[in-house]
């Protein structure tokens, strides 16, 4: 097992990858002069090293510098990048066309978006099929068949189906694994995966990793593994970077970082990973319940005149309440149907079947005048605070604008966004400012405030910290606990996250294919988890096993 | 597909018959008498008011286009108040020429354009793209006729390299059809390369700045391969809307162009048959004109489906 190596051995070894006291620099105008500086690592044959680091770390610009794909005005300005004992940079270092020339076939990489990194008008097949008319000199049957071959090795149902098939027709998982295939089709000494596994749900996720493990250990690739998850570390990772600012920060075998971290930073970031327990909560809420589901259904019909009908049933008998105070989460992976439950709720969509009442008023009916007084009670915050927040209104402005609908005076309302901009701890006076001047963090907290502007009774967050780094992440989850026991909201919290669902919520739902397969205490679905969905479901969450180490605060 | 191209060719029936009654209603809107034109200068009341008899134009508005309308139906477009001939035999032999035209300047606008703007794209902020970028304000800015004239002047009248005026048919060998239809073509495409130019740069830079294109790179392929196969493949829907509106736009500017260069197509037919108040052809050939921009239109929206398989009718 090579996670059993000693430092010595490792040393004697020739790495696969040597970066040494690598620096990137930026173009003049950025916020720092080099994205990063003073980076030393080694990957050896067979060891999965994590660069791990929150975004603006500066860990995708590294993987790209030894790829040789930086965009133009970013370049590589000290420090020397070793690939098997040939150097990639520096006056030593390789042409244009000989680096292009080991693209592919020594050194590979996966992305993060297999959706968007595959080429959309090209089959599967001959996305594959041009790597190898490109590196090998074999007769287009012979490739055919080691492009089949490699499907199969990566587990994909109908290889046959798949070389004809385009992208869009694929699942997500399916999409990642055409990437893999793709990526060790040529055996590369070196695999760099950006972010693999971070836009699959959680139980493809588990695959993915597995997949990547089981290839590596097969074919003794070194994998340079950059991502931003703990849980995906401990899952994964044989050694681990970790990276701030561009600066490396920390550097040891992972069980050491993980459990024992020595650097601050290391041990704030890693205090930050929710844990998956769910703590014990205070289970009753008093009063009538503030908004209550009841039989929700969601149906969407396709085809026209002439095609055949087809029926999909987003949201099937969902039925749920939430007392004032009470957190009750929705977790489920993509398509399992809780964005629509969010957007029945808040009647952006209408349900097709089922009951919705806010309090005495039934939603589900309202006219138009009854629903936009409706709307003043449940508020919903959105997952990406750069698209949410329009770029081109003051935020001050974006937070007013509710009240001044309803016919608050500007003055009020003005005064209000003041008071609320204290409560999501940013300073009155940034009302003046445009979104794009303030971080991920700052914007969920702005949108948070636009939120709460009209005094609503029930709060929609729809995966609201899914975008956000997990140090900051952990800052907007404790501002919204505090934010719900002062005003007593109601909150209806939407996660593919299991371990933030853990944390802020006092019931949840399961929910799988538009169907509420559980629900429950937190405490008892997460503990004793009785559908089998369910169980899969936590069977998957990265690094579940994993004591990470906490802060004792 | 198959219900799709029955219900966009069923949905042209319509748009025809509206193309049909403004055209008909239109002409008869304009100041001016078919039957004084025919007569000439030196006739007579009477003489007139016999030829507008027998032309027909004596009955009311709605009589003669239900008889227009009829003659539609059984794809006769009437005579030619002028030429005394079928419309559709006059459509028919001048239709040569035109469509010679069109499909000439259209090869060489696609030639040119769109590996320009591609190239220009790929080296977002050369010199190759600024000189293009300029070109195209200078291409959109000077009018055809303007254009065609230095051109004959110069490639014509200086340096003798091509006929000054005229057309000789396919027929006549493809030398001489090209060498009469070169000039003319290049004035007509100076406006559509600037146009598609553009586009296409816009649509390949678009491209080369999403995710496959750097997929493409990390495979190690030639920048060659990055570029046509990954990056213009994927901006093709936009260039070949473009290209099918420059078509149907092209085949109206004709008009200019045949008339600078004496080529007898249906641009020159449309000159004429407007100067003499000849009904029946102005009618036929803009009812002829939008059956072509609905063809090429339903065109263009098939071969979406050729160009990226995510389109599904």
């Amino acid at each position: 097992m090579s996670r059993a190596e000693s430092p010595q051995e490792r040393s004697t070894a020739t790495p696969v990858l040597s970066v040494r006291d690598l620096a990137i620099s930026l173009p003049s105008g950025s916020d720092r002069s080099h994205a990063v500086e003073h980076i030393s690592f080694d990957v050896q044959a067979g060891e999965i090293v994590c660069l791990l680091g929150e975004s603006g770390s500066g860990k995708s610009v590294i993987a790209f510098s030894i790829m040789g794909l930086l965009p133009g005005n970013v370049h590589v300005s000290g420090g020397d990048l070793v690939l098997n004992g040939t150097a990639l940079n520096g006056a030593t270092g390789i042409d244009a066309a000989r680096l292009r020339a080991k693209r592919g076939t020594e050194m590979a990489m996966i992305f993060q978006e297999p959706m968007t990194a595959l080429n959309p008008v090209m089959s599967c097949g001959e996305q594959l099929d041009e790597l190898l008319a490109q590196h090998t000199s074999l007769p287009a049957n012979a490739r055919r068949a080691k492009v089949i071959a490699m499907f199969e090795a990566v587990k994909l149902p109908e290889p046959e189906r798949i070389y004809a098939s385009y992208p869009h027709q694929l699942s997500g998982g399916q999409r990642q694994r055409i990437m893999i295939a793709m990526a060790l089709i040529l055996e590369p000494k070196l695999l760099i995966a950006d972010e693999p596994t971070t836009a699959l749900d959680v139980t493809t996720q588990a695959e993915v990793l597995s997949l990547i493990k089981a290839l590596q250990r097969e074919r003794g690739t070194a994998v340079l593994f950059i991502t931003h998850d703990m849980g995906v570390v401990a899952e994964i990772a044989d050694r681990v970077v970790v990276l701030e600012q561009g600066k490396q920060v920390e550097t040891g075998d992972t069980q050491t970082v993980l459990s024992a971290p020595r650097e601050p930073y290391t041990q704030m970031l890693i205090a930050s990973v929710p844990p998956i327990e769910p703590p014990v909560r205070a289970s009753e809420f008093a009063g009538p319940p503030a908004l209550r589901v009841e039989s929700l259904c969601k149906t969407y019909l396709s085809g026209g005149w002439f095609q055949k009908r087809r029926e999909t049933r987003a949201a099937n008998l969902v039925s749920f309440d939430v007392r004032p105070g009470e957190t009750v989460g929705i977790v489920g992976e993509s398509g399992s149907g809780k964005s629509t439950v969010a957007r029945c709720i808040t009647r952006l969509i209408d349900p097709t079947k089922g009951t919705i009442s806010l309090g005495e008023q039934a939603l589900h009916l309202g006219s138009a005048d009854e629903l936009k007084l409706a709307r003043k009670r449940i508020q919903i915050v959105f997952q990406d605070p750069y698209r949410s927040l329009d770029p081109r209104q003051r935020v001050g402005e974006a937070i007013i604008e509710g009240p001044l609908n309803f016919g608050v005076s500007r003055d009020a309302a003005m005064r209000r966004a003041k008071e609320l901009m204290s409560l999501v701890r940013l300073s009155p006076e940034v009302l003046s400012r445009y979104p794009s001047e303030f971080s991920g963090g700052q914007r969920q907290r702005i949108s948070i405030a636009r939120a709460l502007a009209l005094d609503p009774e029930v709060l929609i967050c729809d995966e609201a910290v899914s975008a956000l780094d997990v140090s900051v992440q952990a800052q907007v989850l404790t501002l919204l606990e505090e934010i719900q026991a002062r005003l007593k909201l109601a909150i209806v919290f939407i996660t593919h996250d299991l371990r933030v669902a853990a944390q802020i919520c006092d019931r949840v739902l399961v929910m799988s294919r538009g169907h509420v397969v559980e629900q429950g205490l937190t405490r008892d679905v997460f503990l004793s988890p009785q559908h089998e969905y369910t169980q899969a479901l936590l069977a998957s969450a990265p690094g579940r096993h994993f004591k990470f180490a906490r802060n004792s605060a | 597909m198959g219900t799709f191209l029955a219900k966009r060719i069923l949905a042209t029936i319509p748009v025809m018959l509206i193309v049909a009654i403004i055209v008909f209603a239109l002409i008869r809107l304009v100041p001016g008498d078919p039957a004084a034109v025919i007569a000439g200068n030196m006739a007579t009341n009477e003489d007139i008011a016999r030829i507008r008899t027998e032309l027909g134009l004596d009955r009311g508005f709605f009589a003669q286009f239900a008889i227009w309308a009829k003659g539609l139906v059984t794809g006769d477009l009437g005579q030619s108040f002028f030429f005394k001939k079928d419309v559709t035999a006059l459509i028919a032999e001048r239709v040569g020429p035109t469509l010679s035209l069109a499909f000439l300047t259209i090869m060489i606008t696609v030639l040119i354009a769109v590996p320009l703007g591609t190239l220009a794209a790929w080296r977002h902020g050369g010199w190759l793209d600024r000189a293009l970028m300029g070109f195209s304000v200078l291409g959109f800015s000077i009018p055809v006729f303007v254009i065609g004239y230095l051109f004959a002047y110069f490639f014509a009248l200086q340096i003798d390299w091509f006929p000054v005026q005229g057309y000789k048919p396919f027929s006549a060998g493809i030398g001489e059809w090209i060498r009469h239809l070169l000039l003319p073509a290049l004035t007509l495409s100076i406006v559509y390369v600037a146009l598609i130019a553009r586009v296409t740069r816009a649509s390949v830079a678009e491209a080369l700045t999403e995710d496959y294109v750097r997929t493409a790179r990390a495979k190690g392929l030639p920048e060659s391969r990055v570029l046509i196969k990954h990056a213009l493949a994927n901006a093709a829907v936009p260039i070949v809307t473009v290209i099918g509106i420059g078509v149907a736009l092209l085949i109206g500017g004709v008009v200019v162009t045949e008339s600078v260069f004496s080529i007898p197509g249906l641009g020159t037919l449309t000159v004429d048959a407007v100067l003499a108040r000849d009904f029946p052809v102005i009618q036929g050939v803009i009812l002829f004109f939008s059956v072509l921009y609905v063809l090429i239109n339903l065109l263009v929206d098939v071969s979406y489906v050729f160009l990226d398989p995510r389109i599904r009718y």
